[in-house]
């Protein structure tokens, strides 16, 4: 089955949420503009609405990471949803229980909506296929292959800072080939009708295929950031790299590291972004990320409503389903 | 049966409201869309100075559960509301349903101090102890039948059967 397919219900609604890959133009508006409305809540004194009361949320972690696993959390909260944080590395698969044991035995605490982060490529697919049709899934990274809620925050800030598209110059800076960020971005911008999005790093780092993706690769910043409005630094992933991919980090920081010289190659406007978290020096100036051009810790912010967005609408989209297959038992009957 | 004039409905509700409207710290809210639409030209002639504010209860909705979210959810965007006499408006009032969760969601704003609800047209079949204190004209209809307003301009009202 196309894997894009699973995720919407017979309706065409997202019922998962596993990849930019393969959603319409349309699905990712929709959840931008969704993600939009969500921001005139967080600024009330009361943050909460009632969108999922009464439903059970796992946060499903096999991989640590503070910072998604807390926007997730308080997403949930603010729907209004119950949620259970399990720490997994730390848990019963360490004692020897199979996925599928752990999946059932949640499944069992009638579970409504799996968040997965997982260091293999694909987990959250197998669990959104083989878990009970009732839940949903929504990716939290999983492997080098997606991180869509991360891809789809950064849309959401690229469209409030922007506003469109069409006629943007996006260059994704550094470590292209470990990064399930830049891939699920890649998607996301494409679809979007982003026609100038450009890649930057060493050949080593960047995938052979990456063009076929309709992205143009560079080796150099200065030509790679020519006339570009929104820079999008990845982090150097120092934990994936276990060959000898790179010569050294400060040779790297040399070529690849953002700081106000790079940037001026840059449009005068371009926005400056990161999905941290950031190794200051590594990857990127101090100047540059606190300066005025860096809209970080918007996407941090954003990263709130986005999640509340994509969680609304996947169980929003459960619902549905599960509402249309009984009519149909009914008439079946 | 015909159904009224929009414009001669909205007249009947400014005439009412004019007393309302005379009060201090007075903010109209209009519901999203029909509501907003009524509420707009309500707020010209009662010559309200205070903003206009725009309510969208998709996030308070009760039928989540079967409709899921709506697509094109607008945001909610409202003045200060705390200690104030609020004018909430909506175009059809029927079950109460939409009122209610129009409150709700207006207490996570602040504490009003009074909430007074104008609707264009009550068409009864009620589920829910909520009433409007002005209404432009009460009808009555089948229950399978829906009254629905279109605009913004010029705006006008239409029966929808239900599939039964």
């Amino acid at each position: 089955m196309d894997p894009s397919q699973i995720q919407l219900n017979k309706e065409g609604r997202l019922k998962h949420f596993l990849t930019t890959e393969g959603l319409s133009k349309e699905i990712l508006s929709e959840i931008i503009d969704t993600a939009n409305s969500f921001i005139s809540t967080q600024e009330r004194s009361v943050k909460t609405v009632p969108l999922l009361r009464g439903k059970t949320v796992v946060n499903l972690f096999f991989e640590n990471s503070t910072r998604t696993r807390s926007t997730f959390e308080l997403a949930a909260k603010r729907l209004s949803a119950n949620i259970l944080n399990l720490d997994i590395a730390s848990s019963a698969t360490s004692k020897g229980e199979t996925l599928m044991d752990t999946l059932w035995n949640l499944e069992s605490m009638y579970s409504d909506m799996f968040v997965v982060r997982h260091a293999d490529s694909g987990a959250a697919h197998f669990i959104a296929q083989h878990v009970t049709p009732n839940v949903a899934v929504i990716n939290a990274g999983d492997g080098r292959h997606a991180h869509p809620t991360q891809a789809m925050l950064d849309m959401l800030t690229i469209h409030r800072e922007k506003s469109g598209f069409e006629n943007l110059s996006v260059a994704i800076v550094g470590d292209i080939l470990h990064s399930r960020v830049a891939r699920s971005q890649i998607y996301a911008l494409k679809t979007l009708g982003c026609h100038d999005v450009r890649v930057i790093g060493p050949n080593t780092l960047i995938p052979k295929d990456i063009e076929s993706l309709g992205v143009r690769a560079f080796n150099n910043m200065k030509s790679g950031l020519k006339g570009v409005d929104v820079v999008i630094m990845l982090r150097l992933q120092k934990e994936r790299m276990q060959t000898a991919l790179l010569p050294s980090e400060s040779e790297y920081y040399r070529l690849y590291g953002l700081n106000t010289e790079k940037l001026a190659y840059a449009n005068h406007d371009a926005i400056v972004m990161h999905p941290g978290p950031i190794n200051r020096g590594v990857e990127i100036e101090s100047a540059v990320a606190d300066g005025p051009q860096s809209v970080i810790l918007k996407q941090v912010s954003n990263g709130i409503p986005m999640r509340m967005a994509v969680m609304a609408m996947a169980m929003g989209g459960q619902n549905q389903e599960q509402a249309l297959l009984e009519q149909d038992q009914e008439g079946a009957k | 049966m015909s159904l009224p004039q929009p414009e001669q409905l909205i007249a009947n509700m400014a005439k009412a409201l004019t007393p309302f409207a005379q009060q201090d710290d007075v903010v109209m809210i209009g519901i999203h869309t029909g509501g907003a639409w009524v509420a707009k030209q309500l707020h010209e002639q009662l010559n309200l100075s205070s903003e206009l504010g725009l309510l969208d209860i998709s996030f308070y909705r009760d039928d989540f559960s079967q409709n899921g979210l709506h697509p094109k959810v607008k945001g909610s965007q409202l003045p200060d509301i705390e200690n104030k006499t609020i004018i909430l408006v909506d175009d059809v009032i029927m079950s109460g349903r939409t009122i209610r969760a129009a409150m709700n969601e207006l207490f996570d704003y602040g504490r009003p101090e009074k909430i007074i609800l104008a609707c264009l047209l009550d068409v009864g079949h009620r589920e829910l102890p909520i009433q409007a204190d002005v209404v432009g004209d009460k009808i009555e209809r089948p229950v399978n039948q829906r009254i629905k307003l279109s605009g913004p301009t010029p705006l006008t009202l239409t029966t929808v059967n239900l599939e039964k």
